[in-house]
């Protein structure tokens, strides 16, 4: 196995060369292997240079850097010193990169298979038929449904896993020897990422080619990889194989990782916290609420997202909705907040009925209730300075102005941890944590009750992440305001949330405390969900693998159906003649645990 | 490596959260650029203090050379130390009148340029933000508007109500604020659909904040750049009616006139005149192509952002 190193990093710097000033160095000196057939890791958080690094293997940087030092040997040859030809021909042939979103890397008005064989056509290394044909071997390696057939379909036609694992088969048509795998799995929900990761190990292993994976998430690392390079601010931090970095990480910068990695999901692992009716009497109660986007004549919409959904919320509880994308998580909240008039039903807040669209409510109803977006990039505008986007909300519903108005935006920001010098800075100014933490001071600067947080962490690094909700458990205990928390990951929702509500394909299919949800008995839908957070260790991944149930729900997709149970197509327990025609019933159990399904308690106790 | 790094950082040691690439740097400009900014300013100067540094008053004629001889024909006399470009076809001093002629060519485009901009972007704005049928009421109108060629446009308006400085004025800033109308509409289209926009929905601010404060701060780099390319359509505009005739009235100078009266001494080659025909429409090119290739160099540094949204 240890032969000659494929792909040696040596004492690579990077710069960055802004118009008139001094440079900047991005990547610091960085040395590393990969042998034939190895899995390296590069981790770290956004901004350590990862990406930068990997691409170097491709004798390519983002415009504006320049590489400043070092070499990258590919095959013997340096790629850095080689000029652009002899780059482009060995691009594809001999490396080849895996971008994180596989939407944006096809192109939408070509067919899946032109664009997979393409490269090999342009460097001439194969026919048309020895392309396809290679093409539809990689199709039924990456386990593709109907290999012979996808290629012929448009990208917009397959799922988000499986487009990303065409990617996969684009990248590994030459048989590269080496391949560059940048964040694969990171946009995606979590089932989906298991089955491109099962895709990409197995393919990895078959074509006995080697890769550079660049991830700032532990947990998958540990699944993939077989060597890891811990990286930060530029600098490699500790490398070595995965054993050592997972089981016995040495420097400080790992260890932190470690303990940012979302805890796994496990019902005796959380501590029962009692919620107490405490001060506030605050409380929301959403009563079958049926919700879709568009007006048909009848001014309803021509087609439901949401079906029949109620929860309710006491003050200083939070509420976490989970769900994979596409189960109308978001659209609940845009309708709790006006901001998706409901097709039917109910919002109850304090008793009182409040009005479905945003226009026609109540200053005071307005305040009570905000909404955290999920993007914080795009929700803060770039024109406005952290004061003001933090003040307006004081000014608008409170009427606080001037000096008093500085005085309360740095109180705030000193509750969110932002340093109060920050005041007149932009969002273009400040990082992707920073400007989250902006965006929930705006919400709190309002004096809410309820807190709306959509996918507030999903945006973020690990480690920013787990600060922003320690964040979010500390304000809730400080101030009393209640969350309704909005997630794909059901971990950072188990360690938040007082009780979850699961949806699926617009229906909810189960709700009850945090206890309730994470043991049995399970909807074969919550099971997968929990069965498919990934754990920080070796070997988790193939395990996960042959529970009853990853198999069958890992497969398929979310789809709204008209009839029956939108869980059928996953379901491993599903009762063929009635899942698919008739609705599930809601069983409540006495502590209200309400579970949709029609299998019986025995079987879903399983 | 390792250790190294271990060392230095004592288990206390807290990792910031590293910063996302550092901000935008300001507004730069190639050597070319850098020229074409001296061509504009130069002719801000001139446009601003020419009829005070100009040898003659625009309407004043050549009729006697330094020495108090008479001349048998001043028209189109070539260059000499008197008159430095030469003179008109009835004897003016093509410099002088060049000079006066830009005061009143930059200032009525600068002027029809603002009009269009305060109709057009409140126009556009308005269609984006409040959407529905006031959006589609506006655009369809619009469409009327920009569906007719501008100099057919402007023809047609300069004979139904004669040609003064006031009219060109109204008339160009009109005909262009259909233009910056969409694209202030379509930029604030992107806007009104991003999230902080939304935010400030759910928070229930009225429609004059999300325009004022949400929108308009967020157009205003993209239009800015595009004050230009319209400064320079409307120079065009008004040049080309004043050279057919319908612009601006004698004896006022004006750079399109100039071209016009002058197209008979082309024929009498360098030493007899091409110079008056030649000299405003060089000056014409001048500022406009300088204009242009600085917002192109603006919008080159910008990473193409701005000229994206230009439509």
């Amino acid at each position: 196995m240890k032969s000659e190193p494929i792909f040696q990093c040596r004492d690579l710097k990077i710069e960055a060369r802004p118009w008139g000033q001094e440079p900047i160095e991005i990547v610091k000196g960085i040395s590393f292997d990969v042998f034939p057939g190895q899995v390296v890791a590069l981790i770290g958080e956004s901004g350590s240079g990862k990406t930068t690094i990997s691409l170097a293997a491709l004798g390519y940087t983002k415009p504006g850097l320049h590489f400043a030092n070092g070499e990258a040997i590919l095959l013997n040859k340096d790629m850095i010193s080689l000029n652009y030809e002899e780059k482009r021909l060995r691009r594809g042939e001999h490396v080849a990169y895996l971008a994180q979103s596989a939407a944006a890397t096809f192109n939408p008005a070509l067919t899946i298979n032109e664009q997979v064989i393409e490269s090999a056509l342009l460097h001439g290394e194969m026919s048309k038929e020895t392309a396809e044909k290679r093409a539809v071997e990689l199709y039924t390696a990456l386990e593709l449904p109907q290999p012979d057939k996808i290629g012929k379909l448009y990208p917009h036609q397959v799922s988000g896993g499986q487009l990303q694992r065409l990617m996969a088969a684009m990248a590994l048509v030459e048989k590269p020897s080496l391949l560059v795998l940048d964040e694969p799995t990171t946009a995606l929900d979590v089932t989906t990422q298991i089955e491109v990761l099962k895709a990409i190990k197995k393919v990895i292993s078959e074509e006995k080619s080697a890769a550079i994976y660049v991830t700032h998430d532990l947990a998958v690392v540990a699944q993939i990889a077989d060597y890891v390079v811990v990286l930060y601010d530029g600098k490699i931090m500790e490398q070595g194989s995965v054993e050592e970095i997972i089981n016995n990480p040495k420097h400080v910068y790992t260890k932190r990782l470690m303990a940012a990695v979302r805890p796994t999901p496990k019902a005796s692992a959380i501590e029962q916290s009692v919620s107490t009716p405490e001060f506030g009497n605050f409380t929301l109660n959403v009563k079958n609420i049926s919700a879709g986007y568009g007006l048909a004549s009848n001014r309803k919409p021509p087609k439901l997202v949401l079906h029949d959904i109620s929860f309710s919320l006491n003050h200083g509880e939070v509420v976490g909705i989970i769900g994979e994308s596409g189960c109308g998580k978001s659209t609940l909240a845009r309708v709790i907040a006006g901001l998706l008039p409901a097709a039917s039903g109910q919002i109850l807040l304090n008793e009182k009925e409040l009005h479905s669209s945003v226009k026609k409510r109540s200053l005071t109803e307005l305040q009570s209730v905000q909404f955290i977006f999920q993007m914080a990039d795009t929700a803060l505008n770039p024109r406005q300075t952290i004061g003001e986007i933090i003040g307006r909300p004081l000014t608008f519903y409170h009427g606080i102005k001037g000096k008093k108005r500085d005085e309360q935006v740095k109180e705030i920001m000193q509750l969110v941890e932002l340093p109060n010098n920050f005041i007149n800075r932009r969002p273009g100014e400040i990082s992707g944590g920073q400007k989250q933490r902006v965006n929930l001071a705006r919400g709190l600067a309002a004096k809410p009750t309820l807190l709306l947080c959509d996918e507030v962490t999903s945006a973020l690094d690990t480690i920013v992440g787990a600060n922003v909700i320690s964040l979010l458990k500390k304000l809730g205990k400080e101030t009393g305001i209640s969350f309704v928390f909005i997630s794909h990951d059901l971990s950072t929702v188990s360690s938040f949330a007082d009780k979850i509500v699961v949806l699926y394909a617009g229906r909810l299919v189960e709700q009850g405390t945090v206890q309730e949800i994470l043991s049995p008995p399970f909807h074969p839908y919550t099971k997968l969900l929990i069965n498919s957070v990934p754990e920080l260790r070796v070997g988790w991944l193939e395990e996960t693998l042959k529970k009853q149930g990853t198999e069958a729900g890992i497969s398929g997709k979310v789809e709204m159906v008209d009839v029956g149970c939108p869980f059928y197509n996953r379901c491993h327990i599903k009762i063929d003649g009635l899942c698919n025609t008739i609705l599930a019933p809601h069983t409540i159990s006495p502590s209200g645990h309400e579970i949709a399904c029609h299998q019986s308690d025995m079987t879903l106790l399983e | 490596m390792i250790n190294d790094a271990e060392e230095n950082n004592p288990e206390t040691e807290i990792y910031q959260e590293l910063h996302d690439a550092p901000s935008k740097s300001r507004l730069r400009l190639s050597l070319i650029g850098k020229i074409c900014v001296g061509i504009v300013i130069f002719w801000i100067i001139i446009a601003l203090f020419g009829t005070y540094l100009a040898p003659y008053d625009e309407a004043h004629f050549i009729e006697e050379d330094l020495l108090g001889n008479e001349f048998d024909d001043p028209s189109f006399m070539s260059p000499s130390k008197q008159v430095l470009l030469g003179t008109d076809y009835i004897g003016r001093d093509v410099l002088s009148r060049i000079m006066w002629g830009a005061r009143t060519t930059i200032g009525i485009s600068f002027v029809a340029t603002i009009l269009a901009y305060i109709v057009g972007i409140f126009l556009g704005v308005m269609a984006a933000v409040a959407g529905k049928w006031i959006d589609a009421i506006l655009s369809r109108s619009i469409d009327v508007v920009l569906s007719f060629p501008s100099i057919m446009l402007g023809l047609i308006t300069i004979a139904a109500f004669g040609s003064s400085i006031p009219m060109l004025i109204i008339l160009s800033g009109l005909i262009y604020a259909a233009s910056v109308f969409r694209i202030a509409r379509a930029l604030s289209l992107d806007i009104i659909v991003q999230d902080f926009v939304e935010v400030t929905r759910a928070r229930g601010e009225g429609f004059l904040w999300i325009i004022t404060k949400e929108v308009l701060p967020n157009i205003a780099m993209p239009l800015a750049t595009d004050f230009g390319i319209r400064l320079i359509f409307i120079i065009l505009f008004i040049s080309s009616l004043s050279f057919l005739g319908l612009g601006v009235q004698p004896p006022i100078s004006d750079w399109g006139s100039m071209v016009r009266e002058n197209l008979q001494g082309l024929a009498n080659g360098f030493s007899g005149g091409a110079i008056a025909t030649i000299a405003p429409a060089l000056a014409i090119a001048s500022l406009t192509i300088a204009i242009n290739i600085i917002i192109d160099d603006i919008s080159a540094h910008d990473g193409g952002s701005l000229s994206g949204k230009m439509v």
